[in-house]
Formats: C-alpha cells, structure tokens, sequence
C-alpha cells in the first residue's frame, strides 16, 4: 500500500494529536488542588473527626450521595439517613452538610472551582450562616 | 491499492458490528458502580414521630376568620421563603384570600346574602384526589403520594407551566426572577426556590415529618382551619364535616378537591 503525500500526513496526524491533547497537558503542575478548611465551630467539637461516610467516598461520590438523598427525601419521603456504621443524620444539605461544614467559600466552593464544577445546589438551598445579614 | 464492492461491503460490516457488539455486552467498566454505603433503618424513622396519614385534607370554615386577618398566609410564606415581588402580576402566593364569587363562580348568584358576597375566604393548593397538574407535567416534577399530598420536586421543574394551565384553581405561580433578594427573611430551614421554577402549597409536607401540623393552621386563633386524616372516621376534620354542610371549590370539575369549605 503506497500513501501518497506521506509528509503532510504524518505532520497533519502530529498537529492534530497535539491540538486535541491540549487540554490534558497544558497548565498541568502550574497548579495544584486546592487545601479544604475543615476549620469550623461545629468540626472543631466534634470528638470523632469523621464526615457521614468515608473520606475518601465522600471526596468521590458526596455528589451522587446527594443526589440519592434528593430523590429519596423529595419522592419518597425518607429523609433519615443511617451511615455504614449506624449513625443517623437527616437527608438535609443545608442541616447536615452545612451544619458541620459551615464555611461553604472555604470548603466546597474551592473545588468546584479548581475542577470547574457548577453545581445549582446553592441556588436555593441557602447557607444557614449567611442569610439575613 | 483499489477496493473492489466485495472489499467495501466486509469493511463496512465489521465497522458496523464493532460498534453493536460493545453496547450489547454492556462491559463491566461501562456500567454505574457506586453503592451508597448506608441506608434506612426502622428504629431511626420511627424516631422522627412523622404524622402519618391515609388521606391528608382541611377544612375551612370562613365565618370564623377575622376581618383582614392575614395569620395564616404570613406564616405560610414567612416559613416557606415565599417572596413577594410586589406586583400581581408576578405574585407567588401559596395561601391567598379570594372573594366568594371568585372561588365558588358555580354557587355564586346576584341574590346572594350580603355576608357571603363580602366573605373573604383563604384558598390554597386544593390538593386534588385527581389533580390535572400531575398529569399534564412532563417532567413529573410535580405528583402525588399515596397520602394524598399534591408536591412538587423543585429540581425536576423545567418551568413549562404546563401546570398552570391545567390548575382550575390558580394555586401555582412561576418564579420569573430570582426569588432570593425578595424573601423578606430567609428561613434557613425551607430552600428557596430559583427563577424558571413554579410553586404551591405543599401541605406543610416537611412540618408533618417533624411531627407537627401546617404552618397556616397553627397560626391560626379562630380555629378556621382543621387538618387531618379523612379515611380516619374519629378525626376531627371527618366529625366536622359529617356534620356541617360543605362545599368544594369547583367540584364539577372531577379534580376532586380535598379542602372543604364550610358555608
């Protein structure tokens, strides 16, 4: 099989591999993921620093966990929870997560940010520390 | 190199078969790993002390309410974040005061005693046993649980207002802007609601849960509005409507209505 025009191809595949990979290795090590401040009144009480379920579930699925809570709270009416090891919180992002996590800009909003996120939660459920000032 | 029709026609075939092969297997990599870890537990939901009920309905009766009282529509929105915009046009009212003739078109003549034509009555979501609403929404945003209440679900409202149409009540309103910056003081126990959403009356459904009733009937001094469990045959809104006389607004209509109005 003969290719006709071999070096305009070859340097066309290259320029496009390069282009189409931009995103993935532009800026990467200019920046690093953002430090999460779990500095807050209702953290620093508690005697077992744990969040509902593990850390590292929490940092990967808190989004999916919510979700499921959303639909099962709004349609289904359960709105208690009972984590793996038996503690039980109300299906509630504005009376769970915030209640412990009350410094929202420090917290969530920093990695959404850094990962571009945009979640439309906070567009009605308010932060309780920040309504009425 | 030239491609004769038998070249082509295999080259397809397998081209094509690549790409069915792998959505049929459905691999595992393909498919939704996540388990929540938790769950439900019975002792913890009997803990909440939620009111339980076969079939939720109110009575109203208008006689007992003051001139120009306004307890139960300022606790109503006061508790939900209703905002107000004010002008009527962009109202969001969850609970509202309509002249008789205004509610009851059908019952309403011009030989009607003096008492009635001037009766301001509070109308609200009517919590239909056969709502249009549910039907006509398609998202299924809005629908009804097996208790009878009529809610929505916020998140799934992409704001058609198909609902709005087929309410014959005018129980729901759109939000056309942002409602936040109107809410007089947020309650940061209820979530607001966002523009392009509709709204109603949800039965105080997050009050029952915490074991207490409507907003609008605890506010209430005249005791003009009573709630409760209709297939329960000893509850007091079912020996109340045994026996006073009442009515429902626009019945005709087959939607079924479940709050009764004692005239």
């Amino acid at each position: 099989m003969k290719l006709y025009n071999k070096g305009y191809i070859i340097a066309g595949i290259v320029v496009f591999i390069i282009l189409i990979t931009f995103p993935l290795w532009y800026g990467k090590g200019k920046s690093s993921p953002p430090t999460l401040s779990l500095d807050t009144p209702a953290i620093a009480q508690l005697k077992d620093k744990r969040c509902i379920e593990e850390k590292s579930f929490m940092r990967e699925n808190h989004m999916k966990l919510l979700g499921t809570w959303r639909d099962e709270a709004v349609r289904e009416g359960n709105r208690l929870y009972t984590a793996r090891d038996g503690r039980v919180f109300e299906k509630s992002l504005s009376g769970t997560c915030l209640e412990c996590h009350s410094n929202k800009e420090q917290f969530c909003d920093r990695c959404h940010n850094y990962v571009g996120a945009k979640p439309t939660c906070f567009s009605c459920h308010v932060v309780p520390g920040e309504v009425n000032k | 190199m030239t491609t004769n029709r038998r070249e082509f026609l295999k080259i397809a075939g397998a081209s094509t078969l690549s790409l069915i092969v792998p959505m049929i297997l459905c691999p595992a990599w393909a498919k939704e790993k996540l388990i929540i870890p938790g769950g439900e537990s019975p002792e913890a939901i009997s803990a909440l002390r939620t009111l339980k009920a076969k079939r939720w309905a109110m009575a109203v009766d208008p006689s007992k309410c003051r001139a120009d009282c306004v307890d139960c529509i300022t606790a109503c929105h006061g508790v939900h974040n209703v905002p107000n915009f004010g002008n009527p046009k962009d109202e969001i009212k969850w609970i509202w005061l309509e002249k008789f003739a205004a509610a009851f078109p059908g019952e309403n003549h011009s030989y009607l005693g003096e008492s009635l034509q001037k009766l301001r009555l509070p109308v609200l979501c009517n919590q239909c046993a056969n709502p249009p609403c549910v039907r006509v929404c398609p998202t299924k945003a809005t629908f009804q649980r097996p208790d009878g209440i009529v809610m929505m679900d916020y998140h799934r409202c992409i704001g058609c207002r198909l609902c709005m149409a087929a309410c014959p009540y005018g129980a729901r309103s759109m939000n056309y802007r942002d409602p936040q910056p109107f809410i007089g003081k947020i309650n940061p126990d209820f979530p607001t609601r966002t523009k392009g959403v509709v709204e109603k009356c949800n039965f105080c459904e997050e009050r029952l849960v915490r074991g207490l009733g409507p907003a609008c009937v605890q506010a209430c001094k005249e005791k003009a509005l009573v709630f409760g469990d209709l297939e329960n045959p000893q509850s007091e809104i079912r020996l109340l409507l045994g026996k006073r006389f009442n009515l429902r607004r626009r019945a005709n209509l087959g939607t079924r209505p479940q709050i009764y109005y004692i005239v």
